[in-house]
């Protein structure tokens, strides 16, 4: 009877506990961040080397009316009659927003390429519809976010952000116009204060830029993009932190820089990355000549390998002859018996599937409807960036060094992917069963080791003091991949090689761009 | 005393039947055995949506418990039930899973009894507590083994006992605690930057129609699980822990007490899904054995029937 006693106590505990005490609520990792205060205020960030832009001012900010004027006290006006009636809503939006703007616009990227890494489905006769951006909203939706064009996504956005603030702070400093709240005491204050002059607004610089890629990248995604983008320079008003023609400015330079990016990225080659069904069957049909034996889709029906072209875009930090002397040596050939050697040593990996293999697995695997390896390593940067209070522009540029590193090791990755066309391990004996899904596309190199390789590299450069976690971090994803039996030990080894190759371009750009660490 | 594996995309879920019947256990009798069951699917509901994936095949769920049933008193029973579960894809590549799934406990309480024109009416007030005995994969549908939340049930069963034929009803609130998975990062239909998911909770209905003597049961059994919040599966993706998993299952269940030896039994049943949402179309059989043991000192009984 004690042990029933003590079964009703647990009852009873759990009847009390689980509706009412444990609340369901969850909160995310970045729900309750405190407001940005950066420890440098950058604002000298005019200065620094631009990505496309020839300079700061090719894209002219008119200047602003004197802080004396009607106009501006009319605009700061409208500050204090939007706070005279905050409701809790509103105080909400000023705190998502106060935590940076880089870091929450980072956060809608990656949701709109998780929402968006789904395989379509396949057409009644088995093969498969291809997303259309010209019809985003008809399924199969447009994009297909897989992982490299989630990398070039990172990279473009990022990108544009970082020139629009270069010019935008060239802006501030020429212009020097104090915030609302150094220019009148009264004006309420709900983040902290900055000497950092306000016209135009970085916030709605980055807001700009954003929008502007999100029409290209995600365009069915507009109704979601414009609410977060409305919401955000309204939290700028109702924070004090801006008047509208701080905003207004900002926004209009976002958009004209961004539009630079987008007219590159209309014209560099991603859009026949697909490829056609002739040239798909001459990946397979070179690889035969080559005496190999290709790569074959392990999904039913067959799939097309993923953008198998992705190799030739026009890489960010070096030009096209560069990308391919970046394409690694041959893989083992498949007749080998080092192949056959490192085929056994998956078929080890997935028969001794321990739990702990499973959880490094599933945690790096970001596969379908993830922010993908290229957004994962934009969370862990983003986690870090957040520890070290930079300043927007500072996120912004480390964000693009970290981006263009992505995209670039995509290039390198797919490049080297369908120059050697090689098997996956489970199609040399499919009794390697798998602990996560196996991507559609060739097996050498591995796409989460190079991207690994490269971010590591990066945030290295960026954060010295967590040099050995990213190696340790780049090394379990890159491992991650052999423990599911999805890759061949030389695929991991030489594709965080590959990616650290890649990585240092944008860490010798870092070194000469003026920003300094 | 039945098993009925209730298949989700995920994996099997475990229910003693026991908890939704009107079987009593006599008091200081101990139930106790072994079951087996298998459910299999091969079309499932992505939402709304009945769909195939050749990707997977058959996804198959083994299972095997062990569970038991002691009478504290002829009112008051308290049940548990620990099973071992295992499942496969037929077609594909992704690897199986296997383990000690999630252990339940129960309280089946029978506060009424009572003659009612010419049967007996009975009604009963039950609770259980399930929760994961290993730390399983759960983060990987429709091959993880569970679901890995912690669960209450609150459950409250009528019964109405005509010569040999009986019906029995039971409405059951399932409250699911948060659970954790692997990633620090997931998508349902926004982001969630957090390993941790809330659990939407459920609601569960079971009628069963049937003959039911001391020697044999024989019953049909129409059962639903509707879960209260949760998000469809998107086009082509895979299910999700936080899903909205519906099922409407229909079934049959026999027990034979044998006449040889006083106190085993023999039970057998099947089940299949007419309905869902977000589950698969799962056809299910599973078969056991139980015997009972007294500590009363007197004659076994299974008191199948309400005792009027």
């Amino acid at each position: 009877m004690k042990k029933l006693g003590l079964f009703i106590v647990v009852i009873a505990a759990a009847g009390l506990c689980i509706p009412f005490a444990c609340s369901k609520k969850i909160e995310g990792s970045t729900d309750n961040l405190s407001p940005l205060q950066p420890a440098k205020t950058d604002a000298d960030a005019g200065s620094w080397k631009t990505i496309l832009l020839a300079g700061p001012t090719e894209f002219p900010v008119a200047a602003p009316s004197a802080t004396t004027t009607p106009d501006y006290i009319a605009q700061v006006n409208e500050i204090k009659s939007w706070q005279a009636n905050m409701t809790a809503d509103e105080k909400a939006i000023v705190k998502y927003w106060s935590a940076g703007a880089m870091l929450r616009w980072n956060e809608i990227l990656r949701e709109l390429v998780a929402k968006h890494n789904l395989p379509p489905y396949q057409n009644a006769d088995n093969t498969y519809p291809i997303p259309s951006a010209n019809n985003p909203l008809a399924y199969p939706l447009f994009p297909f976010s897989n992982p490299p064009y989630a990398a070039r996504a990172y990279g473009y956005v990022s990108a544009a952000q970082y020139d629009a603030l270069v010019a935008a702070y060239y802006y501030k400093k020429l212009y020097s116009r104090a915030a609302p709240y150094n220019v009148d005491a009264t004006v309420n204050v709900l983040i902290p204060k900055s000497d950092l002059p306000s016209y135009p607004s970085e916030d709605a610089v980055i807001e700009g830029a954003s929008v502007e890629m999100l029409k290209l990248l995600f365009p069915g995604d507009q109704e979601f993009v414009q609410q977060k983008a409305e919401e955000h320079k309204r939290a700028r008003i109702l924070a004090g932190a801006n008047v509208r023609s701080d905003l207004d400015a900002g926004e209009a330079l976002g958009k004209a820089v961004a539009q630079k990016f987008v007219t590159r990225a209309r014209g560099d080659r991603a859009g026949a990355a697909v490829g056609t069904q002739a040239q798909w069957t001459k990946l397979e049909t070179d690889c035969i000549a080559r005496g190999e034996k290709p790569w074959m889709s392990l999904e039913v029906p067959k799939r097309p390998p993923m953008l198998p072209f992705y190799g030739v875009v026009k890489a960010f930090l070096f030009d096209s002859l560069t990308a391919i002397s970046l394409r690694p040596g041959p893989p083992p050939a498949t007749g080998s018996s080092k192949m056959q050697q490192e085929t056994d040593e998956a078929l080890n990996f997935t028969r001794n599937d321990t739990r702990e293999h499973y959880r490094i697995v599933h945690f790096w695997a970001d596969g379908v409807g993830t922010a993908t390896p290229p957004g994962h390593w934009n969370a862990i940067a983003a986690a870090d960036f957040i520890g070290k209070n930079f300043s927007e522009v500072r996120w912004a540029r480390n964000l693009a060094l970290l981006n263009m590193a992505e995209m670039d090791a995509a290039i390198v990755c797919w490049d080297t992917k369908y120059f050697y066309f090689n098997p996956r391990p489970t199609q040399n004996n499919p009794a390697i069963k798998t602990l996560t899904g196996i991507p559609n596309f060739p097996s050498y190199i591995s796409g989460h080791s190079t991207f690994s390789g490269a971010a590591a590299a990066v945030l290295s450069y960026i954060i010295p003091e967590n040099a050995a976690k990213y190696a340790g971090m780049a090394s379990e994803a890159s491992l991650s991949r052999m423990y599911a039996g999805i890759h061949y030990r030389a695929d991991c080894t030489v594709g965080l090689e590959v990616g650290t190759n890649v990585g240092n371009y944008a860490v010798a750009r870092g070194k000469a761009d003026g920003a300094g660490n | 005393m039945l098993f009925i594996s209730c298949l989700f995309v995920s994996g099997l879920r475990l229910q003693a039947q026991t908890d939704a019947d009107a079987i009593m256990m006599a008091k200081k009798n101990l139930c106790v055995g072994g079951t087996y069951g298998y459910s299999g699917w091969k079309d499932y509901w992505e939402g709304t949506l009945k769909r195939n994936n050749q990707n997977l095949g058959t996804v198959s769920t083994q299972m095997i418990g062990i569970m038991g049933t002691y009478g504290i008193s002829k009112k008051l029973n308290v049940l548990f039930g620990l099973p071992y579960v295992q499942t496969k894809a037929s077609a594909g590549t992704l690897h199986g899973q296997k383990g000690l799934q999630d252990l339940s406990l129960w309280l089946k309480y029978m506060p009424l009894e009572m003659a009612l024109g010419n049967g007996t009416l009975s009604v009963y007030g039950i609770g259980g507590l399930s929760f994961p005995v290993s730390n399983y994969v759960r983060d990987y549908l429709p091959l993880s083994i569970g679901l890995h939340s912690t669960n209450l049930t609150l459950r409250a069963m009528v019964d109405y006992q005509l010569g040999s034929f009986f019906t029995t009803v039971s409405g059951s609130y399932v409250v699911r605690s948060n659970i954790t998975i692997d990633r620090d990062a997931y998508y349902t239909t926004e982001m969630h930057y957090t390993s941790k998911v809330a659990m939407p909770n459920a609601t569960q209905y079971n009628l069963r129609i049937g003959y039911r003597t001391d020697r044999i049961i024989a019953e049909a059994l129409l059962s639903n699980w509707t879960t209260l919040g949760g998000f469809d599966i998107t086009r082509n993706n895979m299910p999700f822990l936080s899903n909205k998993m519906n099922m409407t299952n229909v079934g049959i269940n026999l027990k034979y007490n044998v006449k040889a030896i006083d106190g085993l039994s023999i039970i057998a049943g099947g089940n299949y899904t007419v309905a869902g949402r977000n589950v698969g179309q799962a056809t299910s059989i599973d078969g056991g054995i139980f015997y009972i043991l007294s500590f009363a000192g007197h004659k076994k009984t299974t008191t199948n029937t309400p005792s009027k």
